[in-house]
């Protein structure tokens, strides 16, 4: 085969590439991305922070849940060329230097995860919870984190994490 | 996935020349809930997508002695959130509380479910017994259609190539003002209505009385279904059970259910009986509240 008989190349190379500023977990971050990348893309293959997850890449699971602007979203469902002059705060940016979340400490000691798919996106989303309301009760939790699907747990033990991580964060 | 071009518009006149200039190869672009699902599954193929939430207009919540100005591509929370339009405009909140979970929230818009036009839309029932308009501007000038008329098919709607959804104006209501909306779906939260039904009706001064109603029937139908008839059948008559129930009944005539996973058609038309009797009594307590 001649060279211009070659397949031609892959379509991702057609559109050109949007050059992002944004903040990611407090640091200025800037890249370049194929504008029809979803911004879980755009954090795992083009910044390679993989601490976000893929589980069904059509906004049902909730595993890929990030913070934009201060708002939980599911980051499948967002371009990762839409994070131009935004805020982005992943998994990655929740623990303080040296230690953990006491999301994540709560979530330890319930033992509030399992295989852990789901665990980074339930950690930011219920940060986004507590963030509005520190003190919210059974109701509040299990309607703010519908969005987010585990298939191993059940439910029950996150719950009495976010309401102990609530406690913590009380004292 | 197609590779597509992602522009974002810095206002109306360069959305509407993007739009125009791809003409069908194009979408507008809003909380992209239901749009970057569906390029993803592959329903179809675009080259550009015109994101319109940079542009202030498209993304205002206004709140004045005309109404609730509601921009097209606001997200839903943005609504829920405020106390003051919860308070004036029930039956909206109640809709766009219900579209999907809290990440959705985050992004979704009534301007979007509008667009999407699908016969299940939770926000549009609500939007069209609080009598809103749907605001459309594109290059032959700036225009408003009745909400109830914006959806002519499942997926499809009045918009012209070249034209955007810009807002949705919601008058403000009579006094004695109730509406509600609700749904039937097999489990607590983030799912698809097999049925829904909005309701809004004013009550004389005395509450004793029903002045007007308005009926909106989701997912039994192509597009949301008005039942006319059902709601002018409550005028003149007290705000009771039996009123209702013969509401109810009415709008079950009016419906026309299919058959699919979520319901067959005999439960839709049951629960269009039930939803119908259900809103309209949930509406009826806000109107009261409201003298």
């Amino acid at each position: 085969m001649t060279q211009s008989e070659a397949p031609q190349p892959d379509a991702m190379k057609q559109v050109p590439r949007v050059h992002v500023q944004c903040t990611l977990n407090g640091q200025a971050t800037e890249f370049l991305v194929a504008p029809y990348q979803s911004l879980l893309e755009t954090l795992r293959d083009v910044v390679g922070i993989t601490g976000t997850k893929e589980g069904c890449n059509d906004g049902n699971c909730g595993a890929c849940t990030v913070s934009l602007d201060g708002r939980i979203v599911d980051s499948c469902l967002v371009l990762g060329a839409e994070a131009d002059d935004r805020t982005i705060d992943t998994i990655e940016g929740l623990a303080p230097p040296g230690g953990l979340h006491v999301l994540q400490q709560a979530f330890l000691e319930e033992a509030a995860l399992q295989c852990g798919i789901c665990t980074p996106g339930l950690l930011v989303a219920a940060k986004g919870l507590l963030d509005q309301e520190p003190h919210p009760d059974e109701q509040m939790i299990r309607q703010w984190l519908a969005g987010n699907l585990c298939r191993c747990t059940g439910y029950d033990k996150v719950v009495r994490a976010v309401q102990k991580a609530a406690e913590m964060q009380a004292r | 996935m197609h590779p597509f071009e992602y522009l974002p518009a810095r206002n109306l006149t360069e959305a509407i020349s993007a739009l125009a200039r791809h003409g069908d190869r194009a979408r507008a672009f809003a909380g992209g809930t239901d749009l970057l699902v569906q390029l993803r599954g592959g329903r179809y193929e675009l080259d550009a997508i015109v994101d319109l939430k940079r542009i202030p207009e498209v993304m205002e919540l206004r709140l004045d002695g005309d109404g609730l100005h509601i921009g097209a591509a606001l997200p839903c929370y943005r609504l829920y959130e405020d106390d003051s339009i919860a308070k004036v405009y029930p039956g909206i909140i109640d809709g766009a509380a219900v579209i999907g979970g809290t990440q959705i929230q985050s992004r979704a818009s009534l301007g979007g479910n509008l667009c999407n036009a699908t016969p299940s839309a939770d926000g549009i029932g609500p939007l069209i017994v609080h009598s809103a308009s749907a605001v459309i501007t594109g290059t032959e000038g700036t225009y408003s259609v009745p909400v109830a008329g914006f959806c002519t098919g499942p997926g499809t709607h009045v918009l012209r190539q070249g034209e955007v959804l810009m807002a949705i104006d919601v008058p403000t209501p009579a006094p004695h003002f109730g509406a509600a909306y609700q749904r039937f779906i097999p489990r607590n939260e983030m799912d698809i209505a097999v049925v829904g039904v909005a309701s809004s009706l004013v009550l004389n001064a005395t509450g004793d009385r029903i002045e007007s109603a308005m009926l909106a029937l989701a997912a039994v139908g192509p597009t949301p279904i008005v039942a006319a008839a059902a709601a002018e059948s409550l005028v003149g008559k007290a705000p009771t059970e039996e009123s209702f129930r013969e509401a109810g009944e009415l709008a079950a005539d009016a419906s026309s259910p299919i058959e699919d996973m979520r319901g067959t058609i005999e439960q839709r038309r049951e629960l269009t009986r039930v939803l119908t009797r259900r809103t309209l009594a949930q509406a009826a307590e806000r109107a009261a509240r409201n003298r």
